[in-house]
């Protein structure tokens, strides 16, 4: 019998703090900027200059530290890794070596199973530290034999995040750093944007047969450059481990690169010389020196998070999913949040919410959070009222958010303009029955006659006649009663 | 005891070319150096917190407030050679 194998998967994460300035300089760290022009003698690694670190980057590092729930390190220290790059121009990273600011953390999230339900995952957190950013290398537009280094980035405040190798399986890899990143940006410590570089990961991915303790040989997969190519890359990996182990080959400890277009991931054959960076403490900075209260303040500071959020959605009445998918977008649950606020029903109003006004927000391509988007919360939560309180019937509702979402109307005035009261007076709604049986004695003969599906179709007329603002129910109820009452 | 291979290592870690006569000297000088460490070492320190750094300054911050960056003229005048405003270097080989 074939071996069965087990995946163990560990990510690193860097994430690009959203600070003005840069780790240990004050120059400005602005995406897309002109080559070189935000650059000092500090990140420049000019002889003589020192550097002071930014207390912004500091407290957001620590953020993220405690809602990573962490423990913290209040006097956590500075180390230099060296190593000779071009974009490293000090010849030496400032990070956190021995001691860094935070350990032992975790990161709670759901998966949603192909039949629906959701499981929930949590993932250790092995530490986070703080380090510079490094600069940017590139190759395009520039004679064969050079490269050209641009020193913007050098210096930008990051932290790294690393997991402890709890994930299982390639998609569990992609679900945990979309959490990551949707728990990140409720800190708001970051605009951890894949596409520009904010949010970066590295895998390190093993296979062993299942029931084994021991790690297998640990690969380094790099260059994954969005989520669908993080969970596309393990799999890739993943197999060719596997295929390797079975037709009797062995892995090799090495660092692999994704190739997003090939989608394959390759060995860079650049001499693996063994990574010695012989760490050593940084002599130019002093230690941190975070008080209890600093950090107590900041623990203070953090907004509700996604598991907390998911938790009280769940305890409203919403299911699972509906929860999960609300607390994972920010944007998303601050607009639910606020249609509670404004007095709609949990259930009622996440359902108009996620399914009616966002399947025409995607349709049309514009963002909850967009001015585009001309339906407010509590707009959204009258219309939830309306409904609920009988004004109008589900139906009509849909029109009336149509509406609503082309001209930014509330739901009160579209309703009173349009005349979309539902009708509930039983008079009108008798009269309209009476005249949809006398206009269809075939299918009024044919029920009687046991076709029962045709009461749907007669709910149907009735409610065309009344131009869909009858009361479903009452139509039902006044229905049933004069088609008995005409077969007796 | 310091061998010569080891100091090669050292040498190429810190891009420094030196010929084998050199080396042979090195081995000898950082020799030194480390036996004076290796008293240091026979020290009792059991209990002393490490010393990296001579004055024990923390918590110095510096507000996350923008300063003016160099000018970019500036900031490429020792460059060897310059294109697209950016350092060229010899190509650096990643694949």
């Amino acid at each position: 019998m074939a071996t069965v194998y087990e995946t163990v998967i560990g990510l690193e994460v860097h994430v690009e703090l959203a600070t003005e300035t840069k780790m240990f300089c004050g120059c400005p760290t602005a995406f897309g900027a002109p080559p070189n022009t935000q650059v000092c003698p500090v990140c420049l690694g000019l002889p003589g200059s020192l550097p002071v670190p930014n207390a912004r980057a500091i407290a957001y590092a620590l953020k993220a530290a405690l809602a990573l729930e962490c423990e913290i390190d209040p006097e956590c220290r500075w180390d230099r890794k060296n190593y000779h790059y071009p974009d490293l121009p000090k010849g030496y990273q400032i990070t956190q070596y021995a001691r860094p600011l935070a350990r032992s953390g975790h990161l709670r999230f759901s998966i949603t199973e192909t039949n629906g339900d959701t499981v929930d995952r949590e993932v250790r957190i092995r530490r986070l530290h703080m380090e510079e950013d490094t600069g940017k290398s590139t190759h395009e537009g520039l004679p064969g034999t050079s490269t050209g280094v641009d020193l913007n980035r050098a210096g930008v405040p990051l932290i790294e995040i690393v997991s402890e190798p709890d994930i299982r399986t390639p998609e569990e890899a992609r679900v945990y750093l979309q959490a990551l990143r949707t728990l990140l940006l409720y800190t708001g410590v970051s605009d951890v944007k894949m596409e520009e570089g904010s949010l970066r990961c590295d895998a390190n991915v093993s296979v062993r047969p299942v029931g084994e303790d021991t790690l297998g040989v640990l690969v380094e997969i790099k260059n994954m450059n969005s989520f669908r190519s993080v969970q596309r890359a393990l799999e890739f990996e993943v197999n060719r481990q596997v295929d390797l182990l079975q037709s009797g080959g062995r892995i090799v400890r090495e660092t692999r690169h994704w190739d997003d277009r090939r989608e394959i991931t390759f060995s860079s054959r650049s001499k693996e010389e063994a990574h010695d960076y012989r760490y050593f403490p940084e002599p130019d900075l002093g230690p941190c020196d975070l008080t209890p209260a600093f950090v107590e303040q900041t623990r203070q500071s953090l907004p509700e998070l996604p598991t907390a959020k998911c938790q009280r959605y769940i305890s409203l009445g919403l299911s699972g999913y509906d929860a999960s998918v609300l607390a994972m977008d920010p944007p998303l649950a601050s607009f639910f949040d606020a249609m509670l606020r404004a007095g709609g029903a949990p259930r009622e109003s996440a359902a108009l919410l996620t399914v009616e006004l966002l399947g025409r927000l995607n349709a049309t391509g514009i963002a909850i959070h967009d001015p585009a988007c001309r339906v407010t919360p509590s707009a959204l939560a009258e219309l939830q009222k309306l409904v609920a309180d009988g004004t109008i019937n589900g139906k009509i509702a849909k029109e009336v958010l149509d509406e609503m979402v082309q001209t930014g109307a509330t739901a009160r005035t579209v309703v009173e303009n349009r005349g979309l009261r539902q009708v509930s007076d039983e008079g009108a709604i008798l009269e309209a029955v009476r005249s949809v049986l006398t206009a269809n004695p075939v299918e009024v003969a044919d029920y009687r006659d046991g076709k029962e599906k045709l009461f749907g179709f007669l709910v149907g007329q009735v409610m065309k006649a009344t131009r869909g603002k009858a009361n479903p129910a009452l139509v039902n109820a006044v229905l049933r009663r004069e088609l008995q009452g005409r077969s007796e | 005891m310091l061998t010569k291979e080891q100091v090669r290592q050292v040498a190429a870690l810190a891009r420094v070319r030196a010929s084998d006569d050199e080396l042979t000297g090195y081995v000898a000088e950082l020799g030194r150096i480390l036996d004076h460490v290796a008293r240091l070492q026979e020290v009792d320190t059991e209990g002393m917190p490490p010393t990296s750094r001579a004055l024990e300054q923390r918590g110095i911050l510096r507000e996350d407030m923008p300063q003016v960056p160099l000018l970019r003229e500036t900031v490429l005048a020792n460059a060897p050679d310059e294109r697209h405003g950016m350092f060229l270097v010899p190509r650096v080989v990643e694949e």
